[in-house]
């Protein structure tokens, strides 16, 4: 199971005014997706925790991935933000033990680069969801391997 | 079952203290004892030791100890843990039995009083039979006891008493019953304590030694059991470390026995309370990771525990509750000081416990085959055993454990929603406000399954509008579903709609058949029919809520409902806008507003009202069928299509400067004889999305298609939701002709042109003129404006004339004003000039006055016209540093022009003080001069100073006047008097005065008679020596050298004829004055009173001579000397000539000098 999100891309984000609306969001069928679309909207909630620390510590800018954000007894919660403040979440579930940390750090790496040649497209307007059948593969394919 | 079966027992969950029980008391009648028992347990604070005192009667009967087991070989133990067991050794069986006895040292009647407490000990040791419980024995006494050792009768007896109880030394105190009481018993708790100590040591040891005799086969509950005694054994002891060492053990023990049926709920309730028990002495231990650790291993561990599929529902219970107990916990140990963080906080546990109750309500739903199917309890309790209690923890009433009732109360859904208030709570404290958010919504969902729609209406409009300023717009639906069905089934009509339209509109992910739907919904109620039910809703409610629409829909025919839809996002969008971000009052203002719906269906609407600052307008600002009867095709929004309708009307001239503000927009949906329903909008429109539309909107390159005519693309229209009324454009032209910059105090002259440029009369014109106001207020008190120049102006005029009256004016007619400023003090000033007049016109049939105005500023710089230097120099133009009295000496002026323009110097004149007086009439020497820039011009004066009195040093000139204007200015301008404060020079007498006559010139070889005047000016004889000194250039007769007396006030007169030899500038003989009284006045000083050179002319012979002679007083003719050197060497004398001249320059005739 995963689902991603992003915030407002690019931008001016001050940090105060940075928006949290999801620009793609995508989950294995099933009967509790309003589940794990809560479980994506509660988890911004130690994204931004995590992001403001960021700013207050000077740690290293240049790590993204955020780690695991929180555990719940069924899921297991990632996080990684980019630069331009554009938050990805990926909820895998707790029993899956194939998935160590590097893994996810790696799809997360890929989501990213997927996301920055849609941002590439000249006719994507940024900010608006993301409609794109690379991307769209991309997710389905690492979907795959996961489950 | 109830729930409260899972609660844990409170034994379980207080903190042990070692019993000791107190007896021989009489707390009711004895005033002595009394207060004893009140200081044991009055103030029993965290620093007297853990006991918990109890006091009984001395035959109180203890449980009775079973005899002790010798052998286990045949014993098969039932369960892990009696129920009774903890409260027994927390309440029933002490540590300790303390005899308390009145009895002092000498009582009289001691054997008597032993033998009594002898058999008192005895009693509680026989009810005590079997047990290890200590008995001590305190003796109240009246008397302070002597120090020990002392008293030697003291000793005796304490010897002989504890030998008739059978007590050692240790366990026999005093308790004298004087002031220091508190004290007494404090020693005496800490001496209980360490019995007690010993008392609970001794039981972990008998508890240890059983172990021998167990086998793994037989006797693993016993393991448990024997681990779990231990463990509480040693916290009675207050050794929590080795407790929890032996709680952790026993919770791995009972993880080994094995698991079936009949006994997993036995399982369970003991690892839950001994899962407790470690995790609330990690937590008093400070190690809550720990403890965090334990609890998540005693829920992986117990997670699949589930037991028989029909009491899945029981095992949830179970789960909810261990969530709940481990966040009381936690939230106990962070009141006590523990940092909680957002990611790790009660919170999660309070979110879990919750969760767990409400999967038992549906394992429990789903057994009863739904809540209809709820029995109620059966009434001969099956639970009920005929003691009450059970034996053991965790086990069931009957044994035989496949029978299970289907029987049992619905879980109450308080404590689902207790659950998650306290799980809100807990997040709201750690900065997680949308897992609060979702919280919220789980308990709105709680009250609406417990059909308390009303509650879960109001949570969810609660955390409704989180989730649309952050645009989850999928999270938004799902809610909005759930409070529609809650206003639905309450037959709220406004919140019905007002949902409705918020999941037709472009926020909501429902499909397009569902928006269909609640559409038709919409329009039904809009039609006062009452709307069909929404689907998932209990059929039963369903029928209730029909009733309640049906009886709205009877009571409030034509009820007008308004709905704010600014702050959300309503099927309908709007956008209002001025055409103009300001509007001249002569041009009606022109407004649209833009209406586009998203809805599957097309919208109609009644009437569309603009509401606005000024209400006087909005009768302009309606759309209706009533009115103007717009197209029927006008009044119904085609989804997709951006409709726009405009309106115009005429601003009233009370406006003009105003703003005028669209407040609201509104929209009237339904009829008069349905339902009428009001969306509005405050302001111009737009709603929670519209913002980050109109964002995205601009941020897109996308290229629209073309859109027919007449269409307008919606992501283009902005709102412009305020227009100003200007003035209507003023048609006259304001010249100002002036001459700048202003010279200070001049009344500078300003020349107003107004033209009308009008096809009409511009009436009532007025003029405002003068300083611009809201400048520096010194600026204020130093111009003064008029309008008539001929007269100075002064501190009585304004630096503002303000409507002067300037009558109508023709078109095409000019009109002139001067004006009058005076300045005076220098730097730039802003003057306005401000015409303001009325006219009338017609615009769209309606006439109306308008007001024009036209403002001219100019900014005018004041400068200093001219500069005046004042200096003191004596008879031979040297400065002087002071001045002697009554000796004559040269005032000089110096005017230097600094004014760009021409200025006309009127007149001049010297005002002298008293303390000064002119030599002869002083007349103006610059009258009528006229300066250019950076001309000067000078003045001199020749004065003196009469006598002061002695010790005055500084005595004050006088005033100095200028009188001038700038040459341009015309007659009539008044001329400006300047007045120049002349400087103080100091004054000094002298002795002697010397001063010389002799003519202006001599001729070579010609008599030259000089007189020399001495003057005695002390009141005293003064004896003068006298002596001229020769010269090349004279031959002279007279006293070559004298000595003379001259008398006070006197003057003597010395007379010398000098011959002179050559021609030119000559050094007369030097004459040398010393007075013999004062030697301090040199000769020097009186040489400056007399003229040193004089100019020797050659001998004329004819009548040219006398010519000269004429012009004698006029020393400086160069003219003349070139005529001079003309006949002599030339060259000499031009050269002398060039140098002298300013020299000869005579003490007054006029000086005029180009710079």
């Amino acid at each position: 199971m995963m689902t991603m999100l992003g915030g407002e891309p690019f931008l001016l984000v001050s940090k105060q005014e940075q928006q949290n609306y999801p620009l793609y969001i995508r989950s294995v069928p099933s009967d509790s997706e309003l589940k794990f679309h809560y479980t994506v909207h509660t988890s911004l909630d130690v994204v931004e925790e995590k992001v403001s620390a960021v700013g207050k510590v000077i740690v290293d800018q240049r790590e993204l991935y955020l780690g695991l954000l929180y555990p719940t007894e069924d899921y297991k919660v990632y996080g990684y933000v980019t630069n331009s403040k554009v938050k990805f979440v990926i909820v895998v579930d707790s029993s899956n033990t194939s998935l160590r940390d590097n893994e996810i750090r790696s799809m997360f790496r890929k989501l990213h680069n997927s996301f920055t040649d849609v941002m590439c497209n000249p006719f994507y307007n940024p900010g608006d969801p993301i409609q794109s059948k690379v991307f769209d593969s991309m997710v389905s394919s690492m979907m795959v391997q996961t489950c | 079952m109830s729930p409260a079966q899972w609660d844990l027992p409170p034994e379980l969950c207080c903190r042990p203290m070692a019993f000791v029980a107190l007896t021989g008391l009489d707390v009711v009648y004895n005033a002595v004892h009394r207060a004893i028992w009140d200081a044991f347990c009055a103030n029993r604070r965290a620093d007297r030791v853990p006991i918990s005192f109890k006091v009984l009667p001395g035959d109180h009967e203890y449980p009775k100890c079973r005899t002790k087991r010798t052998s286990y070989e045949w014993y098969i133990p039932k369960g892990i843990l009696k129920t009774g067991w903890m409260n027994k050794h927390l309440n029933l069986v002490p540590a300790l039995v303390v005899l308390f006895y009145e009895l002092d040292w000498d009582e009289p009647q001691w054997k008597e009083k032993q033998s009594e407490c002898a058999t008192k000990v005895e009693i509680v040791r026989t009810s005590l039979q079997g047990r290890n419980t200590k008995v001590a024995v305190v003796l109240i006494q009246k008397k302070t006891p002597l120090p020990p050792g002392e008293d030697v009768m003291a000793s005796e007896r304490a010897a002989a008493l504890c030998n008739a109880c059978d007590l050692s030394g240790k366990s026999l105190f005093v308790l004298p019953h004087t002031d220091h009481l508190v004290g007494y018993i404090i020693r005496l708790e800490n001496a209980f304590y360490e019995h007690a100590q010993t008392y609970y040591y001794t039981e972990i040891r008998r508890v240890k030694s059983h172990k021998e005799f167990l086998n793994k086969t037989t006797h693993q509950l016993l393991f448990v059991r024997h681990q779990f005694k231990t463990a509480f054994f040693s916290e009675l002891k207050q050794d929590t470390q080795n407790a929890l060492k032996y709680y952790r053990a026993a919770y791995s023990l009972i993880h080994e026995l094995r698991t079936h049926e009949t006994n997993i709920l036995e399982i369970k309730t003991m690892a839950g309370f001994i899962n407790y028990k470690i995790c609330r002495l990690c937590f008093q231990h400070n190690t809550p990771l720990d403890a965090i650790a334990q609890f998540r291993k005693h829920i992986d561990l117990c997670k699949k525990k589930i037991g028989s599929a029909e009491l899945a529902f029981e095992h949830a219970a179970w789960m909810s509750k261990q969530f709940q107990y481990f966040g009381d916990l936690f939230d106990e140990a962070i009141k006590l000081g523990l940092t909680a963080i957002q990611t790790q906080n009660p919170g999660f546990y309070y979110q879990q416990a919750a969760h767990y109750a409400q999967e038992r309500k549906r394992l429990a739903f789903q057994l009863c085959g739904g809540p209809e199917a709820n029995l109620g309890y059966p009434a001969p309790d099956p639970l009920e055993t005929p003691t009450g209690i059970l034996d053991f923890y965790g086990q069931r009433a009957w044994r035989q454990g496949h029978q299970i009732s289907t029987c049992f109360k619905l879980v109450s859904q308080e404590l689902i929603i207790a659950l998650l208030s306290n799980a809100v709570a807990q997040f709201k404290k750690y900065k997680c406000p949308r897992m609060k958010s979702r919280l919220m919504v789980q308990m709105g969902e709680e009250y609406y399954h417990t059909k308390d729609y009303a509650k879960a209406l109001k949570l969810l409009d609660y955390v409704m509008c989180d989730y649309r300023t952050e645009r989850w717009w999928g999270l938004l639906t799902s809610i909005l579903g759930t409070a529609l069905r809650c206003s639905y089934l309450m037959a709220q009509v406004k919140d019905y709609v007002s949902y409705s339209m918020e999941l037709v509109g472009r926020a909501s992910m429902l499909r397009e058949d569902q928006k269909s739907r609640i559409q038709k919904n919409v329009a039904k109620v809009l039609k006062n029919e009452p709307p069909e039910a929404e689907p998932d809703c209990d059929p039963s409610a369903v029928k209730a809520a029909q009733a309640l629409w049906n009886e709205r829909g009877s009571q409030a025919s034509g009820e007008d409902l308004i709905l704010e839809v600014q702050d959300s996002v309503p099927f309908v969008q709007c956008k209002a806008r001025f055409l103009h971000p300001s509007f001249h009052l002569d041009v009606p203002v022109q407004l649209h507003v833009f209406l586009l719906t998203d809805s599957p269906h097309p919208v109609r609407f009644s009437k569309l009202c603009v509401s606005l600052s000024n209400q006087d307008y909005n009768q302009y600002c309606v759309v209706d069928s009533l009115g103007q009867a717009p197209a029927q095709e006008d009044m119904c929004l085609v989804p997709g299509r951006t409709h726009r309708y405009s309106f115009r009307f005429v601003a009233r001239p009370e406006d003009v400067g105003k703003k005028i503000e669209i407040t609201g927009v509104d929209l009237m949906l339904g009829s008069e004889n349905g339902r009428c329903i009001f969306l509005n909008w405050r302001g111009g429109g737009g709603d929670a999305a519209s913002s980050h539309e109109a964002l995205q909107a601009t941020r897109s390159f996308k290229r629209r298609g073309r859109l027919p005519e007449n269409e307008v693309d919606w992501d283009t229209v902005s709102i412009q939701a305020s227009t100003m009324i200007i003035s209507r454009v003023p048609r006259i032209s304001v010249q100002l002709h002036h001459e700048p910059p202003a010279l200070n105090n001049e009344m500078y002259c300003m020349m107003v042109t107004i033209q009308s440029h009008e096809d009409i009369v511009a009436r009532d014109l007025k003029l405002t003129a003068g300083l611009k106001p809201g400048q520096d207020a010194n600026l204020s008190h130093t111009t003064h404006v008029t309008l008539d120049g001929s007269k100075m102006c002064d501190d009585s005029h304004r630096a503002l004339l303000p409507d002067i009256p300037m009558g109508d004016l023709q078109p095409q007619e000019k009109m002139e004003k001067p004006l009058s400023i005076r300045c005076s003090t220098t730097g730039p000033r802003i003057f306005l000039v401000h015409v303001a007049y009325t006219v009338d016109t017609c615009i769209e049939g309606r006439d109306i006055v308008c007001k024009c105005h036209k403002d001219e500023t100019v900014t005018i710089e004041t400068v200093v016209p001219f500069e005046v230097a004042v200096k003191f120099v004596s008879t031979k133009f040297e400065h002087l540093e002071h001045v002697f009295v009554d000796v004559p000496f040269l005032l000089m002026t110096d005017i230097l022009s600094m004014s760009p323009w021409p200025l006309h110097l009127v007149t001049s004149e010297l005002q002298l003080a008293p303390t000064m007086a002119a030599v002869d009439q002083p007349a103006s020497q610059v009258e009528e001069v006229v300066l250019q820039t950076g001309e000067s011009a000078s003045e001199c004066f020749c004065l003196t100073c009469p006598p002061v009195h002695h010790g005055t040093t500084g005595v004050a000139s006088g005033q100095y006047v200028m009188s001038w204007k700038r040459k341009s200015a015309n007659a009539t301008i008044p001329v400006v008097n300047t007045v120049i404060t002349l400087p103080h020079v100091a004054v000094e007498t002298i002795p002697l005065y010397v001063h010389a006559d002799l003519p202006s010139f001599g001729r070579v070889r010609e008599s030259l008679p000089v007189k020399y005047h001495i003057q005695n000016r002390t009141a005293i004889v003064q004896e003068v020596e006298m002596s001229v000194e020769p010269s090349d250039a004279f031959m002279f007769s007279g006293l070559k050298q004298v000595r003379l007396r001259i008398l006070p006030g006197t003057e003597q007169d010395m007379l010398y004829n000098f011959y002179p030899l050559m021609a030119g500038y000559q050094m007369l003989p030097l004459l040398n004055i010393n007075l013999l009284r004062l030697p301090a006045v040199s000769g020097q000083l009186l040489r400056r009173f007399l003229p040193s050179r004089i100019f020797i002319k050659v001998t004329f012979n004819g009548p040219a001579n006398s010519g000269i002679e004429s012009g004698a007083r006029c020393w400086s003719y160069p003219s003349l000397i070139l005529t001079v050197s003309q006949r002599r060497s030339s060259k000499v004398l031009r050269q002398k000539m060039g140098r002298t001249v300013p020299l000869l320059c005579p003490p007054s005739p006029n000086r005029l000098s180009r710079r």
